[in-house]
């Protein structure tokens, strides 16, 4: 390998591996990527580690250690391109949920003794510690749209995608709407697009894994759903899911569980 | 990296092609090793927490994110404790259509750490790229597998990645008899890549080691073990899923965000493919058999570095399976039966790709969560682990310190550690020092 070729990283913070993983299961592509490219940090697919400078980091996972708050300064400063990958890195992820509870009432449900953890009251997406310069969104995010975002920074280029709604999505692959046709509550009309409108293809409601889409109005949804009679806390739960913390969603309102952790106002 | 290093004078890389992000400190004194820690510092994320006020509906949704590499074991976990908790048994042609979803992901999980997390350490190399200088066939098949696998899950579950297809119940929508019949020919294929891929890793050079732990796995009738309703052992175990907790316990340790667990009478225990093949290798498919057979494999396997073997004949197991399914596909009609909630605790526990996995939802009468427990496999294997690490390091100190850590973190890969599971990045430490500097 030659030392020409641009160097990518690849980072986990908070997070499930899935993002990371989509880049492995990019099983056509990937031995052609890597003449490409010298992936030069990926810990989940190999041993050797290269202390930077990078060409382009690709993060995922949310910010929610003390530790990780520095770690994610080192990232950007050995990178010359940052580009988030998935909800958590982007939106916080479904760990953001504790943004709206008490961290110690959940360290406590889980853990026998939480002294001995070190966990931030909140969980951050990457934005809200260093400049990032494109966000990939998704959980987890789609393939085709992971190369782009690859190609479209290696070729100094701004990716190619699409900023509408999942609505659009359904419209143009025919599908009748869920939400009208079977009045199956979907967040298709304030999610952002990636997914090619999958639950509706298998006759569920868009549950909004790819987060609100530019200019999102959850408003005209929620009053929509409650006319089909769907109630607060469900309301509640739609919106808290894997882009809780992502605005507009982290303001929506909706009846707190019973039984949940303690809200917090945001 | 720098992070989270320990103190001692060795202190070096990560360990890496594991899922998640952890340590490994070892301590010698005086020739003598002293103690071995496997350091998980994955971020907690609290699921167990804010599962609590959520709908019964919920969790197969919620903690598939828990694993992006084995969400479907979760979806599956979950739904079976739900299901268990409202009194209610899906119909034999869910569950066919579950165990297909399911060996998607074996398929797909083993294929990707056989080629790509474990494989390079048997060439000496770093990853599965510098691998594919030397046999890129081989990756290459691999590769393939793997695709298969996701191209299961996705026509089976809508996505390789949290799949959505799946509810508490059933599932959304099924594939229609064309939509499998249509993929039979890609299965076949499948099989005839993983019967190579067997052959391949038994010409493997597998360093002799032994593990004497209790091999504990899931029961599952006349199958191989996949969702099953006991669990058992070499040592006798034989109990119903519910009675988990009446004999294994999770513990929290300092050193590490995800927990341990143990048997609460007879300690460390190991779950996976080593428990699963020695357990069950009678009821794996003919083809299966065969070539674990002609691989060399006996009536049980305990040799840790052989999981790459057995993984491989799991791998074609799946193949076999899927294949046997598709033909007898009837389509479930209707694709989920109701799940009413009443208030109640269930259990469910499922044979995720490196281990057993068990769930328990307790639920109030409107179906909210009240409380949740989830023990993934890595966490059962963590102690097991570390045991293996702690005689492994002791029989060969006199290896250079680069060899022995390369060789330590072979140890750890065995056993397919998913540590986003669990709780995830190994720095590994080496501590050699004199006693009386303490």
């Amino acid at each position: 390998m030659t030392d020409t070729k641009p160097r990518v990283a690849v980072w986990k913070f908070a997070s499930c591996d899935g993002c990371q993983l989509t880049l492995l299961t990019c099983e056509q592509e990937l031995l052609p990527l890597t003449e490409q490219v010298d992936i030069v940090h990926f810990l989940e697919a190999s041993s050797a580690i290269d202390d930077g400078p990078y060409d382009l980091s690709l993060v995922e996972g949310s910010i929610s250690t003390p530790e990780d708050v520095e770690r994610i300064q080192h990232v950007r400063e050995m990178s010359r391109h940052v580009v988030t990958i998935g909800a958590c890195a982007t939106a916080g992820g479904i760990q953001a949920l504790r943004n709206f509870g008490d961290v110690e009432e959940l360290l406590s449900i889980v853990y026998a003794t939480p002294s001995f953890l070190s966990t931030l009251d909140t969980v951050d997406p990457i934005s809200a510690h260093i400049k990032v310069d494109f966000e990939l969104r998704g959980c987890p995010i789609d393939k085709a749209q992971l190369l782009e975002v690859i190609t479209a920074f290696l070729c100094q280029r701004r990716p190619d995608i699409p900023s509408h709604d999942v609505c659009f999505e359904c419209k143009r692959a025919g599908l009748p709407c869920v939400l009208v046709a079977h009045d199956t509550p979907c967040m298709g009309p304030v999610t952002h697009a990636g997914c090619g409108a999958l639950c509706p293809r298998f006759g569920r409601g868009c549950y909004g894994c790819f987060g609100p889409m530019d200019s999102a109005r959850p408003d005209v949804l929620i009053e929509l759903l409650r006319s089909k009679g769907v109630g607060e806390d469900e309301l509640y739960r739609m919106f808290h899911t894997f882009n809780a913390w992502a605005e507009p969603f982290r303001d929506q309102p909706g009846e707190v569980p019973v039984g949940a952790p303690t809200r917090r106002t945001p | 990296m720098t992070h989270k290093a320990g103190a001692g004078p060795l202190n070096t890389a990560a360990l890496a092609r594991v899922e998640g992000e952890g340590g490994m400190h070892v301590e010698v004194v005086d020739g003598k090793v002293e103690n071995v820690q496997l350091q998980i510092y994955e971020p907690p994320r609290f699921y167990e927490g804010f599962l609590r006020g959520r709908a019964h509906t919920e969790p197969p949704d919620i903690t598939a994110r828990i694993c992006g590499i084995c969400p479907v074991a979760y979806q599956m976990s979950a739904c079976l404790a739900i299901e268990d908790a409202c009194g209610v048994t899906v119909t034999p042609d869910i569950t066919e259509l579950r165990r297909l979803l399911y060996c998607g992901e074996w398929i797909e999980s083993h294929a990707l750490h056989i080629h790509l997390l474990h494989a390079p350490d048997f060439f000496g190399v770093d990853s599965a790229i510098d691998l594919a200088a030397l046999d890129r066939p081989a990756v290459e098949r691999g590769l393939a597998l793997q695709r298969i696998g996701n191209d299961i899950l996705e026509l089976v579950g809508g996505r390789a990645i949290h799949p959505v297809n799946v509810k508490v119940g059933g599932f959304y929508r099924p594939p229609t008899i064309a939509d499998l019949q249509a993929f039979r020919p890609r299965i076949e294929q499948a099989v005839e890549l993983a019967e190579e891929v067997v052959a391949w890793v038994a010409t493997l050079d597998c360093p002799e080691m032994t593990t004497e732990h209790e091999l504990v796995a899931l029961s599952d009738g006349d199958n191989y073990p996949l969702l099953g309703e006991r669990i058992i052992s070499n040592r006798g175990l034989d109990i119903d899923v519910s009675q988990f907790l009446d004999h294994f316990e999770e513990y929290q340790v300092e050193h590490s965000t995800a927990k341990h667990a143990h048997h609460l009478s007879r300690g460390n225990y190991l779950v996976g493919p080593l428990a699963r093949f020695s357990l069950a290798r009678e009821k794996l498919g003919p083809i299966a058999t065969t070539a674990a057979d002609a691989a060399g494999l006996g009536a049980t396997c305990t040799n840790p570095f052989q999981s790459i073997v057995v993984r491989a004949v799991e791998m074609l197991h799946a193949c076999e399976e899927a294949l046997r399914i598709i033909d007898n596909y009837v389509r479930p009609e209707p694709g989920s039966i109701a799940v009413p909630p009443r208030p109640g605790t269930g259990h469910g526990a499922t044979e995720a790709p490196r281990g057993l996995l068990y769930h328990r939802y307790s639920l109030d009468e409107q179906g909210l969560i009240l409380d949740a427990e989830i023990i993934p496999p890595t966490s059962q294997n963590q102690p097991t682990i570390e045991h293996d690490l702690f005689h492994f390091v002791e029989d060969n100190l006199s290896m250079p310190d680069e060899e022995l850590r390369r060789a330590a973190e072979v140890t750890i890969r065995n056993h397919d550690p998913c540590i986003s599971c669990a709780t995830h990045f190994l720095d590994l430490t080496v501590e050699r020092r004199s006693g009386v500097n303490r």
